[in-house]
């Protein structure tokens, strides 16, 4: 491992030698932890090859940073050299990003092979993976312990331990407090909490990998009404608008039980000041019934280079560095983001700042891919009507028999003829 | 041919002096002095409006991506009437109701309410320009500002309108305003509303201090009750000016975006025209689809501005 950073970091020399102080874009993604912890490494970066670093600051909403950076890279602009892409977006932008073969020297090699495969799209790598995100729940281990329960198993028994908890702590005066929040907005998290659910019931992802749409099953419908039931019980109305932030909003505020997150909630919340500092516990999400499985939906973030950066080969060195095991390493301690090479699971020091992250590797290993590939580039249309069935089945504006057969049939529109292959 | 010349001879006979300005040089002269101190302007709207018009509409005709523009292939009305086409979506017409319903009631509340608050303004008052400024600024804040301030204010978590309701018990539980299905359509319809009420108010002020003082003059020595001094002279001397209001707001209503956007972002519930559009283009990457949605709202804004049009110069030449 240790030489392999070596090699890096000479490469990294080596490169920069022949171009003298060259101005790079980086974009480091919107204000928050996050973004401090991606410029610091990128600082690190610039001192030690003597170029100098510009940040580009992006929406918080990815469907934004999508659209921002469509219009970016459709204009052949140069603004931009380096940029972080969705796990979803290689094969809706792999015609304006670099093929980084040439530049990664093998080191490919060291992530995992799923993920690779996702960035590379026709042959060309198109991005190196950064850290994976997957969905877990977090959940408040004192109010647990308070009313004597155990983390529950499936869906049915985490509503119940919420709905117990949040009413017995309601009746003692604490009124704000809720038993579950997560992601309900009409946008791509919302696909990738219903996709859980759908999952955690066997009710298949959307669209199956052979290209079969296969939403509009009755484990679907019953997942869809599960999570139904939430709304209004022990999830607040308002979490038909929550995206991430504003759903840890109100766990961190300390009025919540559970919150079904992405792994980088756990260091903003381990951080001093934080009310429920060493309160929390996480675990899988549920399995929908006895008959279920845990799933996560799997998330996480690439690098690429922009086909029209100046300096395509320091743009290049700058991804093989940010995406580097020492990097990585790093930013797994500090901010809590999964590193993407099997091989750090193991390490001591990730493991004691994010416990997290060896009790739930199974889960990182075997997420659950949304339907990205098989749909290519209408992957963000089948999203689009998938979040807006689920969503009108939450606001109570369908029944999710109606909504799926509806689902099923404009997903049949799209493919044009019923299947992607 | 035929029609033409005959509107010719007509105006000619109404205005027989056309005839003597076409034989004067300077007339002539002074008429392509007056073309040529428009061409400017004419040429910077060809440019900035006309061309990516022209583009827009032979976008429409193809099946461009986004992601790839270099290829168009040109697949002539499909994107408007094929079998997927605009105006066969579903979801296109429940966009155009929902921009239609948003339109018309926030048009007429803010006329409402912009009204009173241009004739509370128009009263003699010490503070009259103070609060004639103060009352500009909804106005002046960017709207993506202020449907994000909004946003936050109305939320039921830590929102501090429900806090207030709360307080005052008016509701005994928060209310998720933008996200309740039943509340977010008239939510945002109320924001407008906040927002867009002082440019009403101004324009009708406009109006207002144009009517001729010594009308009200006489009023007050006939002893006119106020009601019908604003029934009889008031109102039918603005009523020009608040129409023209009332279209530049329509107009602007029904291109609606940024608020929507901001407060409710991608729910079907809430679609605009404009949101839609720009989710065919952007998030969908459908260059060509997205082109023929935006030029069918173009079509739908420009014919309801060309109906405008023809009802108001009916009207002034029937007056």
């Amino acid at each position: 491992m240790k030489i392999k950073t070596g090699i890096l970091a000479v490469i990294a020399t080596l490169a920069a030698g022949h171009a003298s102080a060259a101005v790079l874009r980086l974009e480091c993604g919107a204000p928050g932890p996050g973004q401090d912890v991606c410029m610091t490494s990128a600082k690190e970066w610039a001192k030690k090859t003597g170029n100098e670093i510009q940040f580009v600051a992006t929406p918080n909403d990815s469907n934004e940073q999508l659209a921002l950076l469509q219009q970016l890279l459709g204009s052949g602009s140069d603004k931009i050299d380096v940029l972080q892409i969705d796990v979803v977006w290689p094969g809706i932008l792999a015609n304006q990003l670099l093929d980084l073969k040439g530049y990664s020297k093998g080191a490919e090699k060291q992530h995992f092979a799923s993920i690779i495969a996702n960035d590379t799209v026709g042959g060309k790598l198109v991005a190196m993976p950064w850290y994976i995100d997957t969905g877990m729940m977090y959940y408040r281990k004192d109010l647990l312990e308070k009313y004597n329960q155990k983390p529950p198993v499936t869906w049915d028994e985490m509503t119940a331990t919420a709905k117990k908890i949040q009413d017995a702590e309601r009746a003692a005066g604490n009124d704000k407090l809720w038993g579950f929040v997560w992601q309900g907005r009409a946008y791509e998290g919302l696909t990738c909490d219903a996709l859980e659910w759908l999952s955690s019931f066997n009710a298949g992802t959307i669209v199956d990998p052979s290209g079969k749409i296969s939403v509009n099953n009755a484990n679907a419908a019953k997942a869809l009404d599960t999570a139904a039931k939430w709304v209004g019980s022990i999830s607040p109305k308002a979490v038909l608008n929550f995206a991430e932030e504003e759903a840890r909003g109100v766990f961190q505020s300390g009025n919540a039980v559970f919150m079904r997150n992405w792994p980088y909630a756990w260091s903003v919340m381990s951080q001093d000041g934080s009310v429920v500092k060493g309160k929390i516990g996480v675990m899988m999400l549920p399995k929908g019934g006895a008959a279920g499985r845990h799933a996560a939906t799997l998330g996480g973030w690439q690098l690429a280079v922009s086909r029209y950066s100046k300096n395509p080969a320091l743009a290049a060195d700058l991804v093989m560095y940010l995406t580097s095991a020492q990097v990585q390493k790093f930013r797994a301690i500090k901010g809590s983001f999964n590193p993407t090479m099997p091989a750090l699971y193991q390490d001591k020091d990730i493991i004691k700042a994010s416990p997290f992250m060896a009790e739930l590797y199974p889960t990182f290993a075997s997420a659950v891919p949304r339907p990205s590939t098989v749909t290519a580039t209408k992957y963000n249309q089948v999203s689009n009507q998938f979040w807006n069935a689920v969503h009108d089945v939450l606001s109570g504006n369908a029944k999710p028999t109606d909504a799926l057969a509806q689902l099923d049939g404009s997903l049949k529109r799209l493919s044009a003829n019923g299947t992607w292959k | 041919m035929s029609s033409e010349s005959l509107s010719l001879d007509g105006r000619a006979s109404q205005r027989p002096s056309v005839a003597v300005r076409r034989a004067s040089p300077l007339a002539q002269q002074r008429r392509r002095q007056a073309w040529l101190l428009v061409l400017p302007a004419m040429l910077m709207l060809v440019v900035i409006a006309g061309w990516p018009l022209l583009r827009t509409v032979w976008f429409s005709l193809t099946s461009a991506q986004l992601s790839d523009l270099t290829q168009h292939p040109f697949v002539g009305l499909d994107n408007y009437i094929g079998e997927n086409g605009v105006l066969r979506d579903g979801e296109w017409w429940h966009a155009v109701g929902n921009t239609l319903i948003f339109a018309v009631i926030s048009v007429s509340l803010e006329t409402v309410l912009g009204l009173g608050v241009a004739l509370l303004l128009n009263t003699p008052s010490r503070v009259r320009s103070l609060l004639r400024a103060a009352v500009l600024v909804p106005w002046a804040i960017p709207t993506i500002v202020s449907a994000k301030i909004w946003s936050w204010m109305l939320n039921d978590q830590y929102g501090v309108i429900n806090a207030i309701l709360l307080h005052l018990g008016v509701i005994d539980h928060p209310l998720a305003f933008i996200a309740d299905p039943d509340l977010a359509f008239p939510t945002i319809i109320l924001v407008d509303v906040w927002k867009t009420t002082p440019f009403m108010a101004l324009l009708m002020l406009a109006a207002l201090q144009m009517v001729p003082s010594d009308c009200y003059e006489a009023a007050r020595l006939d002893g006119v009750p106020r009601w019908r001094v604003f029934r009889h002279i008031t109102l039918p001397l603005i009523l020009p000016g608040v129409l023209v209001a009332m279209v530049f707001r329509m107009l602007d209503a029904l291109r609606v975006f940024d608020l929507i956007y901001v407060m409710t972002s991608n729910s079907r519930l809430t679609k605009s025209m404009s949101i839609y559009v720009r989710e065919q283009l952007v998030d969908f990457q459908q260059v060509g689809f997205g082109s023929a949605s935006a030029i069918v709202l173009f079509l739908l804004i420009s014919t309801f501005t060309i109906a405008y049009m023809v009802f108001t110069r009916r009207r002034m030449q029937g007056v």
